[in-house]
């Protein structure tokens, strides 16, 4: 014992790499704080001089008309933008969330063996399709769908997008809310089986209410990964600068539009600085789902 | 007992470094491999060429063909639209620039005050086609009905204000397909057709000329307009009337000037091109290279016979 101690106390080589290690994973464990950070500053430097003095607040949140590089009358109106986010968003919540919520009931409650665990596998396999393939079912399978079915001049409009959206979302919140499920200690089911309950008044009156917490952090994930999509709602949506009034309208999103336009701008520019002011609120309304929704997570852990 | 796992550690240390040294051995026989192609390349020359992200396909297509051509001429292409490629041209960084728009009296200064005077070269045309789908009856179309159809204060909001009806096209309204509010093809098309007024809101935004064609292609409702190249056979091309009769956009018509909207597309040097670069113009107004910019969509500067 006494020659091992002496051996580890010995500046050799694995104690050289036993502090190299600690130090990476040191820098890997605060890698995020930093980056989130990082990311924070760079897109307020970016956009909060242009946000502070020539951007016209009321006009931003108020006004439809998003028209940068207008020769003659620019203005940076987000109403619509913002309305297409919502709407796009809304109706993907609308589509993932019974998908979800019911995948998750039947994986965790129901499925047993070999379904639970192909099940699973391939609701992650789901969550890896990459959001340009998923653009582009929207853009060339769905368009002569909806056309085709429900008469209307274009495919590319807020149902598209939103089908695809919570398509996309519900693999994810699916896998959280099993989770939840999952968490729900058995004891309750055999408490509640054990006064008489059929199995759905388990999963209803007890599981469920058990589960809340994580369910609705679930769809808040949902609602933040909605939000921040971009190629498939880019792809889907129709790009069109318009507040619908039918799910039939096509409408275009804030991060659709920072992909589209920020490529070929001027480093510097009002528009420049309009593109980064739509990213700063972004952020900031993505940040705020997601640090509410994990508030919500750790209100179950508390109790 | 705890000298076990010391030494396996020990050990996993020895096979990692093996493998560092191994890595080490293959990144120095890259770095030598690099060092002795560029070494033996020390006679090339080197074409800097950046700008219009319109001609940047065609620039790179001269570029790779100019290989066979000349293999001791390097050429450097860039995009980052017009603007840049002025830019650079100014700055001295690049021999040529491309540009889909002539340059500014603003630009022309700023090359003067070094001394040289900027050289326009017209390199080819593009040609702005209108896309309906096939099913569409409209054969031609003016440009004040596309102003009206796309312009801010235009009032054509329905095929039947046309005069047409689109069969399959419910409520006969026009689904109008335009380009990010950052496109060179809708600056274009906003210059030319809308006599720079802005374009009415609610236009669907396709991110690529090729995007354009295709919704065009799967609605039938839809207007859309795109550069020539982007054409195919399930979308139709109406005539375009400007007063002076209706011309169909070809690349014919886009060199004798009568299609009304075609622009020419630039290369500018600072002051006369000299050596490589001289040899490099020349050669992409043969119809060796003229060849080249007909086969990727655009009108050539004259017409040629390509095998």
């Amino acid at each position: 014992m006494a020659r091992s101690a002496e051996a580890i106390d010995e500046r050799n080589l694995a104690w050289y790499l036993d502090r190299a290690v600690r130090v990476f994973v040191f820098v890997g464990g605060i890698s995020a704080i930093v980056l989130i950070i990082g990311i924070f500053v760079f897109i307020t430097r970016e956009g909060l001089e242009f946000a502070t003095t020539t951007l016209n607040i009321k006009e931003f949140f108020t006004s439809p008309r998003w028209a940068p590089t207008s020769e003659t009358r620019p203005t940076y109106g987000a109403l619509a933008l913002i309305a297409g986010t919502v709407s796009v968003t809304g109706t993907a919540m609308i589509v993932a969330i019974p998908f979800s919520l019911g995948a998750a009931i039947y994986i965790a409650e129901f499925a047993t063996g070999k379904t639970r665990e192909v099940l699973k596998v391939l609701v992650e396999m789901l969550a890896a399709i990459p959001s340009v393939v998923w653009g582009f079912i929207g853009l060339s399978i769905m368009n002569g769908i909806i056309i085709q079915l429900f008469n209307v001049p274009i495919g590319l409009n807020v149902l598209n997008a939103g089908v695809i959206l919570g398509l996309m979302a519900a693999p994810i919140m699916t896998t959280i809310a099993e989770d939840a499920l999952k968490a729900v200690p058995d004891d309750y089911r055999q408490a509640a089986e054990a006064m008489g309950a059929t199995r759905w008044q388990v999963i209803f009156k007890v599981v469920l209410p058990a589960a809340r917490n994580g369910l609705v952090s679930a769809v808040l994930l949902g609602v933040g990964r909605g939000f921040g999509e971009t190629m498939a709602v880019l792809m889907a949506s129709g790009h069109s600068i318009n507040i619908p009034d039918s799910v039939f309208d096509s409408v275009r999103a804030l991060t659709a539009t920072i992909a589209a336009e920020l490529g070929e701008t001027a480093v510097g520019s009002d528009h420049y600085g309009a593109l980064f002011t739509l990213g700063i609120m972004l952020f900031v309304v993505t940040f705020i789902i997601n640090l509410t929704a994990d508030l919500v997570v750790r209100g179950i852990k508390k109790r | 007992m705890a000298a076990g796992p010391i030494d396996t550690l020990f050990r996993g240390t020895k096979t990692k470094k093996m493998k560092h040294g191994k890595i080490l051995a293959a990144v120095c026989c890259v770095a030598l491999l690099g060092c002795g192609g560029r070494d033996g390349s020390s006679s090339r020359s080197v074409i800097q060429n950046k700008g219009s992200d319109t001609l940047v396909n065609v620039a790179q297509a001269w570029a790779e063909n100019y290989q066979t051509v000349e293999p001791n001429v390097a050429i450097a292409v860039t995009g980052g639209g017009s603007g840049t490629g002025f830019a650079a041209l100014i700055n001295g960084t690049v021999d040529i620039a491309n540009a889909s728009r002539g340059i500014k009296d603003s630009e022309v200064a700023a090359i003067r005050e070094n001394g040289v005077e900027p050289i326009e070269h017209i390199v080819g045309f593009d040609a702005l086609a209108i896309f309906l789908h096939p099913d569409n009856p409209m054969d031609q179309i003016s440009i004040s009905q596309l102003a009206g159809i796309y312009g801010e204060n235009g009032e054509l909001e329905s095929w039947t204000d046309l005069g047409t009806t689109v069969p399959g096209c419910r409520n006969q309204e026009i689904v109008r397909v335009s380009r990010q509010n950052n496109s060179g093809t809708y600056a274009y098309f906003r210059e030319a057709v809308l006599d720079k007024a802005d374009f009415k809101l609610g236009s669907r935004d396709m991110h690529g000329s090729k995007d354009v064609v295709d919704l065009v292609e799967n609605t039938v409702c839809s207007i859309g307009y795109s550069g020539l190249a982007y054409a195919n056979e399930h979308v139709k091309m109406p005539c375009v009337e400007s007063g002076e009769g209706c011309v169909a956009p070809s690349s014919q018509t886009a060199i004798d000037g009568s299609y009304p909207i075609a622009r020419p597309l630039f290369m500018y040097t600072a002051g006369e091109p000299e050596g490589a670069t001289k040899d490099y113009l020349d050669w992409i107004l043969s119809d060796e290279g003229q060849c080249i910019i007909q086969e990727k969509g655009y009108a050539p500067v004259r017409a040629v016979t390509c095998g």
